[in-house]
């Protein structure tokens, strides 16, 4: 009996709840990531992901803004629930994740398997913010006179991030989660060396309940697709984590032209520590209303 | 098989310039392996006198369009797919989108116009984006005849046109004479275009005098100075056969303009009957000298389906057609992407529906 054929997967993008090739047809080799290889300049080929084009860019802002009304309005508690289901359906492909890592940044195979688990963690802790962030940075304003005053934050609209170059899994789910957990869409550029964990995490979102285009995911040079996005007039947000500081300036003159909110890069040495609100408030807008309290009766109040 | 031609190994062993061989093949037997897929210029010798004969009776007319050639519909549909995938970059597709904004008939027929939504879109149509005055006005706003004299005051002193849809639009379910008040009554309002349904019940019953009739009578009711655009709604005919038809019966009965569809149905412009109507447009003219335009309506939304049908006016009609004297598309969201479109090749960046108006 002849010696079985392995398959190999295509790597593919996801933009809109499906599996696209890059529209330009490009791939670009991505390869092993571990220090001897490193010095070698060379590691061991590992797939060939697609490399995206602004159009690819461009397509996933549309399927963006489509899904941003439904995403935006789903109640939070929803939100959370789908978020949680991100988890579950990681959860049961650790084992894939934790070698896809492994290979991607040159782990060893505990450290990549804490990783994968600090990822999972991860998704779990912002689903749990869906529904108390309201609370947290909204509420009831004091004031003088026969009114309710009620802040309450609101999503942004479409926000790009530029996931980080060096943390593949646990940095991406750690700056793709909060965008949405906020109730943004995300159109999403992984990182350049090692994207595979990336375009995996893709299928989990797609069999969870991630409603299609709320995550976009791109692979391919940062700096080709992030000026398209950083210039773009239909982005409301720029999460700039996985920007050199050259690159960084530049989007952010950009990004200034249709007053994009910008966060800045900022360096991460540990990304399994707590991350407190710092990446969902960036992405939030505060609205107050003002609302009479009813008609005031002798006895001070209708009520 | 004729034995004549050469002979693969020929060809191997001596260098032939495969142009020259193929051209060769060609012209001896196209006639053998070609089958006609438009229609046979009618009145080629004969010319117009010969077409002349073809009204005068519901026999002799149901006799001409029956005896149309019938269309090749897969080759058709390839046809039309193959010249979408012409690629128009750079100075070539400024061209196209500042040519396709000039030749949308922007268009609202909504149960709920009202002269304020009727103004805002005149004055849409006049200046489509106010950033950039060098972009074009549209050909026409396209309203309902009550709408009328709204939208005269707002393209007023542009050289914007109103186009009126009439006879009992979308359906065109009335009688005749209501259908000819509908028409009086938008061109008494100043409509400069009429854009009519024919009686598709009566079409497809076979009964292709009453249709011809019909439109001769609202043409006469169009006068001088209104144009005649006739809707077919191609949707509703259910075959090439029946465009093909539908449109020689439009162009013999005196159209100005013949229209694809009401946007009121599933189905409306497609590549492919546009293209059977601009074949048969070319044809007609070949056969009688008269231009006639045509009109794709409802359901082009994005530029580049737009710059398609460019394409396919460019490659079939030829250019005489490439301007909106006699091309238009029938559309209202169209217009948004146009302009996006235009922003993008102007400044280098993505625009966004924020930067265009809602309408």
């Amino acid at each position: 009996m002849s010696e079985r054929l392995s398959v190999l997967k295509t790597y593919k993008l996801y933009v809109g709840g499906k599996f696209p090739r890059s529209e330009s047809g490009r791939v670009y080799e991505v390869t092993t990531r571990t220090s001897a290889a490193d010095a070698a300049g060379k590691g061991a080929w590992l797939a060939n992901a697609p490399l995206a084009s602004r159009k690819d860019a461009r397509d996933a802002v549309v399927a963006a803004r489509k899904a941003f009304g439904g995403w935006s309005g789903a109640t939070a508690y929803n939100r959370g629930q789908v978020l949680y289901r991100v988890a579950e359906m990681l959860e049961g492909r650790r084992a894939q994740f934790a070698r896809e890592v492994a290979a991607a940044e040159g782990l060893p195979k505990s450290r990549a398997a804490e990783q994968v688990d600090a990822a999972i963690d991860r998704w779990v802790w912002y689903a749990g913010w869906t529904d108390k962030i309201a609370q947290v940075l909204g509420g009831a304003n004091p004031v003088a006179g026969p009114y309710f005053n009620l802040s309450s934050p609101e999503p942004t609209g479409v926000v790009a991030v530029l996931a980080p170059q060096e943390s593949s899994l646990l940095g991406l789910v750690s700056v793709v989660a909060p965008v949405i957990a906020t109730g943004n869409t995300a159109v999403v550029v992984a990182s350049e060396r090692s994207p595979l964990p990336a375009l995996s995490l893709a299928e989990v979102l797609a069999t969870s309940d991630v409603p299609g285009g709320v995550v976009n995911l791109l692979s391919g040079r940062t700096a080709e697709i992030a000026p398209a996005l950083a210039a773009h007039q239909d982005v409301n947000a720029i999460d700039l984590a996985g920007a050199d500081p050259a690159l960084a300036k530049e989007l952010e003159v950009a990004a200034a032209d249709n007053l994009k909110r910008v966060l800045r890069p900022h360096p991460v040495d540990d990304w399994t520590a707590t991350p407190g609100l710092d990446r969902m408030t960036p992405f939030l807008e505060t609205k107050t209303v003002w609302h009479p309290t009813g008609a005031l009766g002798v006895s001070g109040s209708s009520y | 098989m004729p034995d004549a031609g050469p002979a693969p190994a020929r060809g191997l062993t001596r260098p032939v310039p495969l142009r020259g061989l193929y051209s060769r093949y060609a012209r001896r037997y196209a006639r053998l392996v070609t089958m006609p897929t438009t229609a046979p210029a009618p009145g080629s010798t004969a010319s117009a006198p010969g077409l002349a004969d073809v009204t005068a009776s519901d026999s002799t007319l149901r006799l001409f369009l029956h005896g149309l050639p019938g269309v090749d519909a897969v080759g058709l549909e390839a046809r039309a797919a193959a010249l979408g995938t012409r690629s128009i970059k750079t100075t070539a597709k400024a061209y196209a989108l500042d040519l396709a904004i000039s030749m949308v008939d922007l268009t609202t027929l909504e149960g709920a116009d009202t002269p304020g939504k009727v103004r805002a879109l005149g004055a849409k149509a006049v200046r489509p984006d106010p950033a950039d005055r060098a972009t074009p006005s549209t050909a026409a706003v396209c309203v309902y005849p009550d709408m009328v004299p709204a939208a005269k005051e707002a393209v007023a002193g542009s050289g914007v046109k109103v186009a009126s849809v009439a006879t009992a639009f979308p359906a065109g379910r009335a009688s005749l004479a209501v259908k000819l008040a509908d028409v009086r009554e938008a061109v008494a309002a100043g409509a400069d275009e009429v854009d009519m349904v024919i009686d598709r019940g009566a079409f497809l019953a076979g009964r292709y005098l009453k249709v011809y009739e019909e439109i001769t009578a609202v043409k006469e009711a169009c006068g001088t100075d209104a144009r005649l655009k006739v809707i077919f709604e191609t949707g509703e005919l259910s075959t090439y056969d029946n465009i093909r038809r539908a449109s020689w019966l439009g162009m013999l009965a005196g159209a100005d303009f013949i229209k694809t569809s009401t946007g009121k149905v599933a189905v409306n412009a497609t590549p492919a009957n546009t293209l059977l109507m601009l074949e048969a447009v070319r044809d007609f003219r070949a056969a009688t000298g008269v231009q006639v335009g045509v009109k794709p309506a409802g359901g082009i939304r994005t530029a580049k389906d737009a710059v398609k049908f460019l394409v396919l006016v460019n490659e079939t009609a030829g250019a005489d057609w490439l301007d909106n004297h006699w091309f238009r598309f029938g559309a209202s969201s169209l217009l948004n992407d146009l302009l996006m479109q235009r922003q993008k090749l102007a400044t280098g960046r993505y625009s966004g529906p924020d930067y265009v108006t809602v309408d």
